[in-house]
């Protein structure tokens, strides 16, 4: 309790000398306002799309993409490198594709996904699920190649059979290191979420960002990018917490 | 015969050469026996427990349990290893539950059996903290509950104790030769500590190494509970001494 007090005031002072030496900044320039706005203005443009209801509307846009793309990701990228993780001779000839695969941004790919999919709401998801993908799937091939042999040679002392391995034994086993890679892909994932809804969608957190800028609204520009940093940081943090819930009931983290 | 190992070989490549772990050894390990595996690291005594668990089959020769020959391990031959082996995401409970889930017995009952064998080790009150609460004895004694607790005819130890400190290996010791004698188990216990093979066996099974071999059986006269500081059991001790040539004459000079 007294460490969480202390990281909310690390916190706060942090935010406070940001929003200081960006008010000092505003004060000492002398750019015009609709270029860079100041702190207030930012707020104001804030409480301006809360009450106009346009921020919830495009946030629940963005978390129902999101959480689609995302969920869907890690559910099929952890069951594949659970099985790959298993299968050393099949992902000898997977491995360099995805490693050829995953230099790639996300954001390459727009351009066919808009010709295949069409505009709306898949682009968006689909830009999510690449994203999430390919470090989900490459921990957890790994975390599954590292789970201790003798885990295996209990499981057939006690007569445990294929499938049951696979959830009574590797994937507890392995899920530290999965959960790494799982939390890892959130940031990533929610990086690429804007970006996809900047092409193509119709509403969402990206759109607001375009929308901004094409009305010439820099003080709801910089309002929309500091919701969405914001939510990143929830997203990660209950993510942690949900983490830390599930390593401690099985016996893991202090 | 319950157990006959006849002719075993075992040999690992290492780098290009060949290494002979078990060479030409035969024995027969009658049922409801404590067998004690007793010799130095790397002689071989693990290696003739794995290949008896089903772990890893010799390169020839033949084991037969109960008259069939070991291909893989088996639920009714239960190993407890020196690492325990435990399940750290699982409590003690669900961990000496493990095995139980593999042979279909209903939930109720699995518990009921599950509480009973964590009772017969004292760990009553530990039944829902995971392994990594517990300190090294416990773990082990977790280990011994959920191998008793699928009732297998044989159990195999290997090094069970060595990684605990001298007092808690005494009591474990203890604990160890009191459940085998309740419980009635052919019991296969590999260690390189000659008072505690002297303790437990019933016969010890004396291993050199390079290559592999079994030097000699000696039988434990000792009946019951030991008593660590008698003579009898002193005396075997130190038959045990002189069979791996530790005793020296006593020069004995006189000055005159």
């Amino acid at each position: 309790m007294k460490k969480q007090l202390i990281s909310l005031k690390n916190i706060v002072v942090s935010f406070a000398i940001i929003i200081a030496l960006w008010q000092i900044g505003f004060m000492t320039s002398n750019v015009n306002s609709s270029l860079f706005p100041s702190p207030s203005q930012a707020f104001q443009a804030l409480v301006e799309m809360i009450s106009d209801g346009s921020l919830f509307i495009n946030i629940g846009a963005s978390m129902g993409r999101f959480a689609i793309g995302y969920i869907s990701s890690v559910v099929i990228a952890v069951l594949l490198g659970l099985v790959l993780g298993r299968l050393k001779c099949v992902f000898q000839y997977v491995n360099p594709i995805v490693q050829l695969l995953r230099p790639i941004s996300p954001m390459a790919w727009m351009p066919f996904i808009v010709l295949w999919f069409g505009i709306g709401d898949i682009p968006a998801i689909v830009i999510i699920f690449i994203a999430a993908f390919f470090p989900v799937l490459l921990s957890t091939v790994s975390a599954v190649g590292e789970v201790d042999p003798i885990y295996f040679k209990v499981a057939k002392n006690f007569g445990i059979q294929q499938p049951q391995t696979m959830w009574k034994i590797i994937f507890p086993a392995a899920f530290p290191q999965i959960a790494n890679g799982i939390h890892l892909a959130l940031g990533t994932a929610w990086v690429f979420l804007v970006a996809g809804e900047m092409v193509g969608a119709q509403s969402g957190l990206g759109y607001l960002v375009i929308d901004a800028r094409n009305n010439l609204r820099a003080d709801i520009l910089l309002a929309t990018i500091i919701v969405i940093g914001l939510i990143g940081l929830i997203l990660d943090a209950l993510l942690k917490l949900l983490e830390k819930q599930i390593l401690k009931s099985w016996g893991g983290g202090k | 015969m319950y157990i006959e190992v006849k002719d075993a070989v075992k040999t690992f490549k290492q780098g290009g050469t060949e290494f002979t772990a078990l060479d030409h050894v035969s024995l027969d390990i009658e049922k409801g026996e404590f067998i004690c595996l007793l010799g130095p690291s790397g002689c071989g005594k693990s290696t003739l427990l794995n290949a008896i668990a089903g772990f890893e089959p010799v390169t020839s020769g033949s084991i037969k349990i109960d008259g069939e020959e070991v291909k893989k391990p088996s639920i009714k031959n239960v190993t407890i290893f020196q690492n325990y082996g435990l399940l750290p995401w699982r409590t003690v409970q669900k961990n000496v539950e493990l095995g139980l889930e593999s042979l279909k017995i209903p939930k109720e009952e699995r518990a009921k059996i599950a509480e009973k064998y964590i009772d017969l080790v004292g760990l009553s009150n530990f039944k829902n903290s995971h392994p990594k609460q517990l300190s090294g004895g416990m773990q082990q004694r977790v280990s011994i509950a959920r191998a008793l607790a699928v009732d297998p005819d044989i159990i195999f130890m290997d090094e069970p104790l060595g990684a605990l400190d001298a007092i808690t290996r005494m009591k474990l010791q203890d604990d160890i030769l009191s459940i085998s004698r309740q419980e009635n188990k052919t019991i296969i216990f590999v260690t390189h500590d000659i008072e505690e093979a002297v303790f437990l066996a019933d016969r010890i099974v004396v291993v050199t190494p390079n290559p592999g071999k079994i030097k000699c059986v000696v039988k434990v006269p000792l009946h019951g509970y030991r008593d660590r500081t008698s003579g009898d059991f002193l005396a075997v001790r130190s038959r045990i001494f002189e069979i791996f040539n530790m005793k020296h004459d006593e020069n004995i000079e006189y000055y005159i």
